[in-house]
């Protein structure tokens, strides 16, 4: 039953009787995750009666809407009329222009107690710390997503010289804010959770704060850049926030 | 004045219909388990469907009214009386300042919702009341009630007061609480069952499982074991695998969707369900059933059975076809005593 939009191409696809997947492609790219944030902007814009929310991820965007609003009371059917605007805003989507990506720096102490992993990642690679600290913090990375948990991000484009597995056993509470690496990924824990990733810095930015009109630091689409600071710093950044 | 909590029970939190709109920053839905339930109860004290509720899960709590209070308990049937004497689900029930609600023995089901005229007042965080205990988030402080804790009742809006004064009519004083004598239609309620057949349709990796996986998920019975909670039920029964290894990306999740991890017995995610994870999907459990899905207890046989999706919304429409019901009877009720 999927709907297929030709140009360029795009499937649509019902999940369960209240959402549409939009599926732009199956790897990972960012001309793929430009596409996917277009329609997610156009859909903020132009929100159609029985929308409820959008949630962009890799590859995808699912769009949850409200069959019964969208069928206007079980008159018309949900599905249909959910493709049928997706599709006209899929079109629209195309023709805006992209906004430019947002850059997001996140002071990170890295090593030590901020970051107890460091000297494990670095062996893992057969590089000093220190170089692993300038190749970590020497990148850009791209927010694929959030999810997860509240505020999570799951960024791309860490160097492949940084790969390191995960911890063998969990740690039963991983610190917010710890900047941590996990095979091919990094990513900064935004709530206090368990976690298996090696910890290799922490940032003192809260990442996630339900009292901030947009609770979540990151964004999908942004742009991410770790910058090294020392723990006094952290200590003041984090004292400043304290006081709002 | 409001609502004073005693023992707390197994865990009793505030929720509503959920919090939208900030999946794409990580943050759960949430809200009832039991959607339909909650918005009865709601309809039954005169507030709108959406109003914070209590959900009381299998050992309820004590909670003492500290003010005539009109409530309406919906959902599971956790044999609740007050002072002693049993009152019934599904219906406004005036009580008296200083009476105390208790729970027994769960009959049937695991949460049950219990409304009070005016909502239960706690702080709007990120658009909604409901409590995300993982997050400790909106409800009372983000956590379930503990014994002690008093919880505030909203300002009565003139249905309230209606249904105020019919009960009024009703009371007699000697009494500590005054029930309606009507109750809605069994038709207009969720029907509920302990082993129940959950209508569902195949999710986006459906094909990614093998052959024999697509017959088992529509033909096999899977048990529902205790290890469930608010944001998943785990299944036990015939393992699921895929055809062959793939790489999945995280993607997309919610309240409905079944997952399987790589040691094949399936995870249903429930209301608090994160909102993208990474293990494949294999089916969706259609809207329609998830009031039935959420009071399934522990122990309880679930069957699938595989529905068009023009069956799934007809079903749903249905649903709500039913709630407009329920809103046109209740004000029936209500002018007409």
């Amino acid at each position: 039953m999927p709907e297929l939009i030709q140009n360029p191409p795009l499937l649509l696809c019902p999940v369960g009787d209240n959402a549409v997947a939009l599926l732009f492609g199956e790897t990972i790219s960012a001309d793929i995750h430009r596409r996917i944030l277009a329609v997610a902007q156009a859909l903020e814009q132009q929100p159609f009666d029985g929308l409820v929310e959008s949630v962009p991820a890799f590859t995808s965007l699912t769009v949850y809407y409200d069959p019964w609003v969208l069928s206007r009371q079980g008159t018309l059917d949900a599905y249909s009329e959910a493709v049928r605007l997706l599709g006209n805003l899929v079109e629209q989507a195309q023709e805006m222009q992209p906004e430019p990506a947002r850059v997001v720096e996140l002071p990170v102490v890295y090593g030590g107690t901020f970051g107890p992993d460091l000297e494990e990642v670095a062996a893992h690679a057969g590089l000093s710390a220190e170089e692993v600290i300038q190749i970590h913090s020497n990148g850009s990375y791209q927010v694929y997503m959030i999810g997860f948990a509240p505020g999570f991000s799951y960024l791309g484009g860490m160097d492949e010289r940084l790969v390191a597995p995960r911890k063998a056993k969990p740690r039963e509470k991983v610190p917010a804010g710890s900047v941590g690496i996990a095979g091919t990924q990094t990513g900064v824990y935004s709530v206090s959770t368990p976690g298996g990733w090696q910890l290799i810095g922490r940032t003192p930015l809260q990442l996630f704060n339900p009292n901030r009109k947009t609770p979540s630091l990151l964004q999908a689409g942004d742009r991410v850049r770790f910058v090294p600071i020392t723990p006094e710093e952290f200590l003041a950044i984090e004292e400043e926030q304290a006081w709002g | 004045m409001g609502l004073k909590i005693g023992k707390p029970g197994l865990l009793t939190t505030v929720q509503d219909l959920g919090r939208y709109g900030y999946q794409r920053q990580g943050v759960v839905v949430g809200g009832a388990m039991d959607k339909v339930a909650l918005r009865i109860a709601n309809l039954l004290v005169g507030n709108v469907e959406g109003a914070a509720a209590l959900e009381i899960s299998m050992q309820g709590p004590e909670i003492q009214f500290e003010e005539d209070t009109v409530f309406a308990l919906g959902g599971a049937d956790l044999s609740a009386s007050i002072n002693g004497k049993p009152v019934r689900l599904w219906r406004p029930v005036l009580v008296k300042s200083g009476s105390i609600l208790r729970f027994g023995k769960p009959r049937y089901g695991n949460y049950t919702y219990l409304a009070v005229a005016g909502g239960i007042n706690v702080p709007v965080v990120m658009g909604s009341r409901a409590t995300y205990l993982h997050a400790g988030l909106g409800g009372l402080e983000g956590r379930a009630l503990r014994s002690g804790d008093r919880l505030p009742l909203g300002a009565s809006s003139e249905t309230n007061r209606q249904i105020l004064s019919a009960l009024l009519l009703r009371d007699k004083k000697e009494a500590d609480f005054a029930e309606v004598q009507w109750s809605p239609e069994p038709e207009l309620l969720p029907g509920y069952a302990p082993n129940p057949v959950l209508r569902a349709r195949g999710h986006l990796e459906y094909n990614w499982f093998s052959e024999s996986s697509r017959e088992y998920i529509w033909h096999q019975k899977y048990k529902l074991l205790p290890q469930s909670d608010r944001m998943g039920y785990r299944l036990q029964g015939t393992t699921l695998a895929l055809d062959e290894e793939r790489e999945m990306l995280s993607t997309a999740m919610s309240f409905g969707t079944v997952q399987v991890p790589p040691q094949g017995n399936p995870i249903i995610l429930m209301a608090d369900a994160q909102t993208t994870g990474g293990y494949p999907r294999m089916i969706q459990i259609i809207t329609a059933d998830l009031p039935r899905l959420a009071q399934v207890q522990p122990g309880g046989l679930i069957r699938f059975e595989d529905v068009s999706l023009e069956e799934a919304q007809r079903l749903y429409y249905q649903q709500e076809k039913r709630m407009l019901a329920l809103r046109q009877a209740i004000h029936y009720k209500l002018t007409h005593v």
